[in-house]
């Protein structure tokens, strides 16, 4: 299981191993936030006061909060760290929502073919020439009602966007290996459909599913934000979240105060860079186009006098072999 | 040459046509989810002011008693006539909330894409051009990072680094200016040239600036990532190296041979970024307090006028489609390799 896990990083090499490496960092250090923000933050997400003492409005950092301290009397430090909780929790729930009902559709539809498949892929192309956030505002004013604002009306509005692609993608990778080889032959050997689609087509079509992942997580940060900034996200008193306290913000900006602002943004910027980073790299890793291979240093074969070749009867094999070795080098 | 030109009207009309099944999906799909789905629009935007024989009657002005079905048919005849319906809230046509806050949108997106077109272009060919180098790599960063970088922030950071000026950092013009101007063709900026009041057409250009800018930022990330990786490939060309074994110099080669190839697809590209900059524009126009569509889609979120959402997202989606399919007709006029 854990060489299954590191074995892609290990074929990765250079610049994409770097890449790799510091997305995971920096995605590392906001689930840790995310799974200790109680110990980490100096103060609850939503805490106004420390013994009794209410916290200064505004007030510029200092030693007690070090990022400051927003129009709400909140610490802005606690704020941020309690944020990547929220937004772990609904980028990790929408990625796999729209994993487990957009793979099967699109295994399903290029499986399948014929009406089906052609109604579904007009249905997402209609859905992906959306504007992605458009269809985000009115899931979520739509959720709003029945689920509330919750963390789970946001991952649900945002699986809603990220659904298309994989379907996409998993149709796509359906279609052309719906032909091969290895399909016939399970079809040879008397396998259902059911078992073919299950067993052989999803464990080819699901490789490119890490990479697509990772990239919607960074976008889902982005427009869990943007959510959150039109009011439509996380009701303030369920959870912190960075979208939400960058509107609360909104005021502040003219008058100079960018600690509300800063912080916040930052915190956006760095996941979104982190994850961003983290699906290059697998995509470098896993898409064998991209990939760079060191080469292997060819081995040419001592080359012979050609008394010596003479004297073999099997002098033909000797200039083949060589031609060969020649040829892989070239490439 | 004589087959592909051949087809072009052909391609042409495909596109054209396509458009009217893919709005009839948008359509059919956003009346489903904001008319089928939430079950009662008007106790939702007026609920609580009214007592319940009231309500009934505002369900009947609005035809929401008869069968679904009906009022699906209808909503589709009264797009077709761009009629968007009523909001609730406050019974106001969206066709006119269109006709006065879309031009506010509008100079606002082609503002940006100016701005992105300027920005991205110029870094995205150097930093091809230094492939590499200190310079390349840093415009690269900088291009992750305006796309990286919600835009809300970015608009802020630069009020917070423009306000201390005095330049202006909100809405579309001072108050003077809008009192001024008379509405002929409702974008601000026009109905001030045709009055031919300059002072007023400075300060609306002024008040463009920080809000074009930012959102012009996002896109330029697109641009500088498109049009480096496009002149990298266009310098590996055949008819390039043809160019350098001619003898012709290299600031020749790249001005009058790379260049211009690497920035057909910026075309298509920007047909790609229709959606983008419209969900960039609804967020733009919220930072910047921008009387635009998306700022009045916000307004009528909050107030959960059902109408009103349900009006202005399909003429965004409208918008979004039309404009997509024109750009690609475009592209194929320009270019000819995209008719295949």
């Amino acid at each position: 299981m854990l060489t299954g896990l590191i074995s892609p990083f290990r074929r990765t090499s250079g610049m994409a191993r770097w890449i790799l490496v510091s997305g995971l960092f920096i995605t590392g250090v906001f689930i840790a936030f995310a799974l200790f923000a109680p110990w980490i933050a100096p103060y609850d997400f939503n805490q106004q006061t420390v013994d009794g003492v209410k916290f200064d409005k505004m007030a510029p950092p200092d030693g007690d909060h070090w990022f400051g301290t927003n129009d709400q009397f909140y610490d802005v430090l606690s704020r941020v760290i309690w944020g990547a909780r929220t937004a772990v929790e609904v980028v990790a729930l929408s990625v796999m929502f729209s994993v487990v009902i957009g793979v099967p559709l699109g295994l399903l539809s290029g499986f399948v073919g014929g009406w089906v498949d052609r109604v579904l892929v007009f249905l997402m192309d209609s859905l992906y020439a959306m504007p992605s956030l458009l269809l985000a505002i009115v899931f979520s004013f739509l959720l709003r009602g029945p689920l509330g604002g919750g963390i789970i009306a946001a991952a649900l509005s945002l699986t809603a966007i990220y659904i298309p692609q994989y379907y996409r993608v998993v149709r796509n990778t359906t279609v052309s290996a719906r032909e091969a080889t290895y399909v016939e032959a399970a079809r040879a050997i008397g396998a259902k459909n059911g078992t073919i689609m299950g067993r052989y087509l999803f464990g080819n079509v699901i490789q490119s599913v890490p990479v697509i992942g990772t990239l919607n997580a960074a976008d889902a940060i982005g427009t869990l934000a943007a959510l959150g900034f039109l009011g439509l996200g996380i009701q303030p008193n369920e959870a912190s979240e960075w979208g939400y306290d960058l509107s609360r913000a909104l005021d502040d900006a003219a008058a100079g105060i960018w600690w509300t602002t800063v912080f916040p943004g930052m915190a956006i910027v760095l996941l979104v860079t982190g994850l961003t980073l983290v699906g290059e790299g697998l995509n470098e890793t896993v898409n064998p186009a991209l990939r760079k291979r060191r080469l292997r240093p060819v081995q040419l074969p001592p080359h012979e006098p050609s008394t010596y070749l003479a004297e073999k009867d099997d002098t033909r094999f000797a200039v083949g072999d060589r031609e060969t070795v020649e040829k892989r080098d070239e490439r | 040459m004589s087959a592909g030109s051949g087809s072009l009207p052909r391609y042409i009309l495909q596109r054209l046509l396509l458009i009217i099944p893919m709005m009839w999906v948008l359509i059919t799909v956003v009346f489903i989810l904001l008319r089928v789905a939430p079950g009662d629009p008007v106790s939702a935007a007026v609920g609580g002011k009214l007592d319940e024989e009231a309500l009934d009657q505002r369900r009947a002005a609005l035809g929401l008693d008869r069968p679904l079905y009906v009022q699906y048919l209808e909503y589709l005849g009264n797009v077709v006539r761009l009629n968007f319906g009523e909001t609730i809230s406050d019974n106001r046509p969206i066709i006119n909330i269109i006709r006065d806050n879309g031009g506010a949108t509008l100079t606002l997106t082609l503002g940006a894409f100016l701005f992105a077109l300027l920005i991205g272009i110029p870094l995205g060919l150097y930093a091809g051009r230094r492939r590499d180098t200190a310079s390349d790599v840093s415009i690269r960063i900088f291009g992750v990072i305006t796309y990286a970088a919600p835009i809300f922030w970015t608009g802020l950071l630069l009020v917070i680094l423009v306000a201390p000026t005095g330049w202006p950092t909100f809405d579309i013009a001072s108050p003077i200016t809008k009192f001024e101007v008379e509405p002929v063709t409702r974008i601000i900026l026009v109905d001030a040239m045709i009055a031919g009041n300059w002072d007023a057409v400075i300060d609306i250009l002024q008040h463009h600036v920080l809000p074009c800018f930012t959102l012009g930022l996002l896109l330029a990330g697109v641009f500088i990532r498109l049009v480096r990786v496009n002149i990298l490939q266009t310098l590996k060309d055949d008819y390039v190296e043809a160019a350098r074994a001619r003898g012709i110099a290299e600031r020749h080669v790249i001005r009058r041979h790379a260049f211009r190839n690497a920035l057909v697809p910026v075309i298509t590209v920007i047909g790609l970024q229709v959606a983008l900059t419209m969900s960039g524009a609804i967020l733009t126009e919220k930072t910047f307090n921008w009387p635009g569509l998306g700022t009045q889609l916000v307004d009528y979120l909050t107030a959960r006028d059902y109408a009103a959402v349900q009006g202005i997202v399909t003429f965004i989606a409208i918008v979004v489609v039309i404009t997509s399919v024109l750009v690609d007709v475009l592209n194929a006029v320009i270019d000819p390799r995209v008719r295949y």
